[in-house]
């Protein structure tokens, strides 16, 4: 007959163990998760200076002439930091505290460039067209389908600005807006040129009621030194050069965490 | 859900990887006791054995079976072969009949009923000392018998000794993965018979005391699992079962995946209903690590695998469903273009835990690898064996709990018939 001991000591000795490989696994993803939030501020912060950038610029354009003025150069920074954003949602958390504030953060990025280049069209008759997208993160089948529609139509028309923003998202800068636009709580919502729709809204749909998006097509893109940013080169104080090319946030988004 | 998503994940792998610690630490606590013998070796003692080898339709293939057998280098006179026909259908007892006149091999005929009558005919026929089986599709080295002998005259605790099975000349990727699994296997069984865990005493070449059936019993059928079932009445009764590493039998393996899934739908489905028989033993103190370690750990993997595959189905599903919504709106699009960010690299707590799992079975096939004598620590079988075993395993799996919850049995007598096809 076999009598087996029982070795507690080995027992609690691979218990610690395996608690310390537990922890080295909680630990590295804690590290590198933190590292992320990092890069996320860091874009933040130099997407906000190229906004404060871009607004000064404005602020000093206002008496010269628009017509070297173009806005279609996208941020790619913005676009890249709302995939990130995104992603981070999906993967460290949709209710983590970095992660809220870093999409707070964004959305008023968001919100000034929106402002900023309303301004710069309005005041130089630009053909942009402005999509403000409340969408969110619950299950919401149309919120996903509404966010393929503006990623394809961003695609056939880069001058169409789409900017999204979490409906949930508690910041009042969101509040103010769905609020001086009456957004319904019912997402996915739109506010094109100022007016409001709700519910999905199909390609052809948004294509039917906006015709004069055919105006605006890729193949209509001005060539690129006709940015501001050349402009700037060109005609105001080369102490702004240095800063120039990266000032130009004609930024667009994604559509991010549907 | 997600709540209990995660608390079942971290709780199967905090589990899992508790299980490959304790056998790490098992192997470094105990590696200077694996008992690795000389090329000749000399027994103080040479007892009576009867090895049996039960067939249904083997003719292809119980030849070489027997013939490895005459070769054991082992008194013939000590060494009784029975070779018994369970029903077959083919040319197997025309085999037989030529070894007839063997001295110390006998042949029997009987009606078809299964290994287990096969093993229990023979455990009427014999009084010798030792008994074991050998499947007809397995061939032992010369030494295996002797140095199975060996362990039992160092320790008569021991009641049976089971060897190291090796995949026979791997032919196939599928094979070749299996090899790597055999390997592994090697390793885990050692550290479960240190820890007096083991819950298996597998068909080829492995031994018994005879008392163990005079005390005990004879095989039952046991689900066409009856290497199983024995070894669990024998843990419940304190026998001990030892593993002699370097006792080597190589096994043809299934080549095709439906003759995989077939011999691993009968090895789970066996496990699984073997385990509801014997539910008594689970965590009772006095069944030891049977009941505390290795049925918990069977159990723990088998659902493990199937919670990772169904997370995997999910998202499958999921990205599917997804670009189903996408083509359905906007069309196909090919404006897709890939550039690589290491911010999009996984760093979920997950994905380090799998990593530390995977260190951890890599470590165990080395340590296979390296108590077989294979010369590089690792192969590409490996390889073979993680991407085939994760996409296939689930199935029969899943398969074995269906059909366990509706007590539908794998065929042993089935199986062997594709086996031969």
């Amino acid at each position: 007959m076999q009598t087996t001991k029982t070795n507690y000591a080995k027992i609690f000795f691979v218990l610690l163990i395996t608690i310390s490989l537990f922890s080295v696994a909680v630990w590295s993803s804690y590290y590198f998760n933190t590292k992320k939030m990092d890069q996320l501020k860091a874009i933040e912060d130099k997407i906000s200076l190229d906004l404060l950038s871009s607004e000064t610029q404005f602020s000093l354009l206002q008496e010269l002439s628009c017509k070297d003025i173009s806005t279609t150069i996208l941020s790619s920074e913005l676009n890249s930091l709302a995939d990130k954003i995104s992603y981070s949602e999906n993967n460290i958390g949709i209710n983590n505290a970095s992660v809220i504030n870093l999409k707070k953060s964004y959305s008023l990025l968001e919100i000034k460039d929106f402002l900023l280049m309303k301004k710069v069209t309005e005041r130089c008759g630009q053909k942009s067209i402005f999509v403000l997208y409340f969408y969110n993160n619950d299950v919401c089948d149309d919120c996903v389908k509404q966010g393929y529609v503006l990623t394809s139509l961003r695609e056939k028309y880069p001058n169409l600005r789409v900017y999204s923003f979490d409906y949930n998202l508690d910041l009042s800068a969101i509040k103010t807006m769905i609020s001086i636009y009456k957004v319904p709580s019912q997402v996915p919502a739109l506010v094109i040129n100022g007016k409001v729709y709700s519910g999905f809204q199909s390609v052809e749909d948004i294509e039917k009621t906006f015709p004069q998006l055919q105006s605006i097509k890729k193949n209509d893109l001005p060539k690129k030194d006709d940015s501001i940013s050349s402009f700037v080169k060109k005609v105001v104080s080369p102490d702004l050069k240095t800063k120039s090319e990266s000032s130009v946030s004609g930024s667009n988004t994604t559509t991010p965490a549907n | 859900m997600d709540y209990f998503y995660v608390i079942v994940f971290y709780s199967l792998a905090f589990c899992s990887v508790y299980v490959q610690v304790f056998f790490l630490v098992t192997f470094f606590e105990k590696r200077r006791s694996i008992v690795k013998h000389p090329d000749i070796l000399e027994l103080t003692r040479y007892p009576e054995i009867t090895i049996v080898i039960p067939c249904y339709n083997e003719e292809k293939t119980v030849s070489k079976t027997v013939e490895s057998l005459c070769n054991l280098d082992y008194p013939k006179d000590k060494l009784s072969i029975f070779l018994i026909d369970d029903g077959s259908t083919d040319g197997t007892w025309d085999i037989f009949k030529k070894f007839e006149n063997i001295p110390g091999i006998s042949i029997f005929k009987k009606e078809n009923g299964g290994k287990h009558t096969c093993l229990n005919l023979a455990l009427e026929k014999t009084n010798s000392e030792f008994f074991g089986c050998l499947d007809s599709d397995s061939l032992v080295h010369p030494q295996a018998l002797k140095r199975i002998v060996n362990m039992f005259n160092n320790d008569e605790n021991a009641m049976a000794i089971v060897p190291s099975i090796l995949v026979l000349n791997p032919k196939n990727i599928l094979q070749s993965a299996q090899k790597a699994e055999y390997e592994m296997a090697i390793y885990i069984k050692k550290m479960l018979g240190f820890m007096g865990g083991i819950h298996v005493t597998p068909g080829p070449l492995s031994i018994f005391r005879k008392k163990v059936f005079d005390d005990l019993g004879p095989y039952r059928k046991a689900h066409n699992t009856e290497d199983q079932e024995i070894a669990l009445r024998m843990q419940e009764h304190g026998y001990k079962i030892d593993h002699c590493p370097d006792s080597y039998v190589y096994t043809i393996t299934p080549d095709s995946f439906i003759k995989l899934y077939k011999q691993r739908l009968r090895w789970v489905y066996g496990f699984i209903k073997n385990m509801i028989d014997y539910r008594r033993l689970i965590f009772r103190k006095k069944y030891g690590t049977v009941a505390f370690f290795t049925i918990p750990s069977g159990l723990i993997s088998i659902i493990s695998v199937l919670f990772i595959f169904s997370t995997l189905l999910y998202n499958v599903y999921q990205f599917i469903y997804n670009k189903i919504i996408q083509v359905g709106v906007v069309g196909f699009s090919n404006s897709y273009s890939f550039k690589f960010d290491w911010f999009f690299f996984d760093t979920k707590t997950i994905f380090f835990f799998s990593i530390i799992l995977y260190v951890l079975l890599l470590s165990a096939m080395i340590i296979g690898r390296k108590m077989v004598n294979e010369k590089r620590a690792l192969s590409i079988n490996v390889l073979y064996f993680i991407v085939i075993y994760s996409i296939i395993a689930p199935f029969w799996l899943f398969r074995a709990i269906f059909n366990s919850i509706i007590s539908k049995e794998s065929s042993w007598t089935l199986e062997r018939l594709s086996l031969k096809k």
